[in-house]
């Protein structure tokens, strides 16, 4: 037990648990947009891999950090359009697009990858973001460490779901989103446009899970790997749910999720790790996902028109 | 623009767009190859030749076929019914595990019928891996999509587990794979001489069972009208939970027999690069085959095919293998899409 207090009380484990936590917040948000707007986005899984692996070959190539984040964002919404117009104008099954867009933008990150580094056998490395301490904040105990002596990229990640949370509940713009989601033909007899809706939606949305999968490659590992996101992309839409679809809520869920993944990463080093096998420890998110699944499940609140394609004049 | 239902559409409608999305694939692939600084027509040449131009490959291509026949026979079953079943993978590995379990412990030794017996169990194992999800969507509403996926990496790690534990060979130099199967254990090879074992016969008679049980018994019915509406299906008075549950036993259970075959058929042994992914082809063998059974087994046939093709092809022109899980995404998509088109005219206005 002393063991746990231990770690829970070192300003390491929560610095780590918010790094954890970053990826998971901008891919969470991405789906959260798509899914308040009424779109499913099964691609998530393989656009975090393209937005991983384009956000680091630019950086490779030349493009400065930043220029690596925005060309991931460019990329992930080349695959969100394609996604959004399978699944929007066209109404297809939008279980069958994602996974067919996952599968799509995983290959073409290796297909690329292997057609600019034939040769290589270990990946190149780049410099990644390095954290920035906040002046003043950084310096207060425990709290300075774990909050304030981030990566920029961390900072944007609570940035990108404060702005979320603002535009979808503060602005038209939102109130048509989340009603697009609900009620779509309420939004076309206000005379706006549901799939121009939907189709915003899910191209920004899928240009931050891109975000998200490029933090993995600029500011977590600084290389890029074959099956690096390694179900991430899952686990947001878990999040999603847990969250019961609030932007607010769906931060905590990632907290209190990346809080157990630091957890057992550091439990792995103690007593316990001597006798429970290492891949019991590596289990604990994918069943924390779908315990969170079970729990919310009964009293989340789905978006009505969540996955029902919209044909105008279509009861 | 806009979409209207077409009531009844022609049968060159039906086949028509089916047949463009495949020569739209071809396209895709003209172009990647001369992304990759070759020749289009070299490439698409190799790829044929790599996949049917001697016995070799050809047999190399049926062996490849085999488990992704069960892998795409899960998938279409559950799809049928609109049963999201993305765990093939998951469900391929308990199937796996318990033929290892069973062949190298308790029913060793007793030859072709224990492995008979083995399969039923392996059967068992995967429809049970199924029915977890399917349980979780029937009682709380947990959509299964999430809940499958998930599995599949939860299944990966109990595989790593036990390869590095329970089930790790002595003999296996530290290599993280399990005992072998004794020969008196492993599938025939269908002729002598031929490279190809009984899973591939197997998995024919898999398919037909699975057309019969489909096109001409009630709970085939059943399945379909769940599938197409269920709440149509629970007016008629079809109890739909049941059905589901159903069609979760029959899935997993095919899923399981792609790992069984292809441990008691062409592997011998259990290692974690048993199946690269046959639970997610799978996905693109029974959507191209438009979900249906008999279809499953040449899609599967020419999906392996795009894959060994591709091995061989990526040896001698360089285009990077991956071109095929490229060309097969993209042919899921264009196939989704035509399919879709089928039903549905564009008017542009």
């Amino acid at each position: 037990m002393s063991a746990l207090w231990d770690i829970l009380l070192t300003a390491s484990f929560w610095a780590a648990a918010i790094r954890i936590a970053s990826p998971l917040i901008f891919a969470t948000m991405g789906e959260l947009i798509c899914e308040r707007a009424g779109v499913l986005n099964l691609g998530i899984e393989g656009i975090m891999v393209i937005g991983a692996f384009s956000g680091w070959m630019a950086v490779y190539m030349g493009a400065g950090l930043w220029g690596g984040v925005v060309t991931a964002m460019l990329a992930g919404m080349l695959f969100g359009l394609l996604h959004a117009t399978l699944t929007v104008p066209f109404g297809l099954s939008q279980h069958v697009v994602g996974l067919g867009v996952t599968l799509l933008a995983t290959s073409t990150s290796y297909f690329a990858y292997r057609l600019i580094l034939p040769e290589v056998t270990s990946p190149p490395r780049i410099e990644p973001f390095q954290p920035y301490e906040i002046p003043y904040l950084s310096e207060i105990p425990l709290l300075g460490p774990a909050l304030f002596s981030q990566t920029p990229l961390t900072y944007a990640a609570f940035a990108c779901a404060a702005l979320v949370a603002l535009v979808l509940y503060r602005t038209p713009l939102g109130l048509a989103l989340r009603a697009a989601g609900e009620s779509p033909a309420a939004v076309a007899a206000q005379g706006l446009s549901v799939t121009g809706l939907r189709m915003g939606a899910v191209i920004v949305g899928s240009g931050l899970m891109a975000v998200g999968g490029a933090f993995l490659t600029l500011s977590a590992f600084s290389s890029f790997f074959f099956e690096m996101v390694n179900g991430r992309g899952w686990i947001c839409i878990a999040l999603v749910v847990f969250g019961a679809w609030r932007p607010g809520k769906a931060v905590l869920g990632a907290l209190l999720f990346a809080a157990f993944d630091a957890l057992q990463i550091r439990l792995q080093q103690t007593p316990i790790g001597q006798v429970v096998p290492y891949q019991m420890f590596l289990m604990a998110p994918y069943i924390l996902s779908i315990l969170a699944l079970i729990v919310m499940s009964r009293r989340a609140e789905v978006p009505a028109a969540l996955m029902v394609p919209y044909r105008k004049g279509e009861r | 623009m806009r979409l209207e239902p077409i009531a009844n559409p022609a049968l060159t409608r039906r086949l028509g767009l089916p047949a463009l999305a495949l020569g739209a694939t071809v396209l895709v692939a003209s172009l990647l190859s001369a992304l990759a600084g070759a020749d289009p027509f070299a490439v698409l040449g190799l790829i044929l030749k790599g996949a049917a131009g001697s016995k070799f490959a050809a047999l190399e291509t049926l062996n490849r076929a085999t488990p992704l026949i069960f892998t795409g026979l899960a998938v279409a079953v559950a799809f049928r019914a609109k049963l999201w079943n993305i765990g093939a993978e998951a469900q391929l590995y308990a199937g796996a595990i318990v033929t290892v379990f069973l062949a190298t412990g308790l029913l060793a030794g007793t030859g072709l019928w224990g492995m008979a017996l083995v399969a039923a169990l392996a059967m068992l194992a995967g429809a049970l891996v199924l029915l977890g999800p399917v349980m979780l969507k029937t009682r709380f509403g947990v959509d299964e999509v999430v809940t499958t996926l998930l599995f599949n990496f939860i299944m990966l790690l109990i595989v790593s587990w036990l390869l590095e534990g329970p089930m790790k060979d002595p003999a296996g130099m530290g290599w993280p794979k399990s005992e072998p199967l004794e020969r008196a254990m492993r599938l025939p090879r269908l002729a002598e001489g031929l490279r190809l074992h009984w899973g591939f016969a197997l998995a024919l008679i898999a398919a037909v069972l699975v057309w019969f049980l489909q096109a001409r018994t009630t709970l085939g019915y059943e399945m379909r009208a769940v599938g197409h509406n269920p709440r149509a299906a629970a007016f008629a008075g079809i109890p739909v939970n049941p059905v589901l549950v159903r069609t979760a036993l029959l899935s997993g259970g095919l899923a399981a027999l792609a790992g069984y075959s292809e441990v008691a058929g062409l592997k011998g042994h259990l290692s974690l690069d048993l199946s690269p992914g046959f639970g997610y082809t799978g996905i693109i063998v029974a959507m191209l085959a438009l979900l249906h059974p008999l279809g499953v087994v040449f899609t599967a046939i020419f999906v392996a095919g795009i894959f060994v093709g591709s091995d061989s092809m990526s040896r001698a022109a360089g285009v990077p293998t991956y071109i095929a899980d490229m060309l097969l995404a993209s042919a899921l998509l264009l196939m989704v899409l035509a399919i879709g088109l089928t039903r549905y005219r564009v008017v542009w206005k």
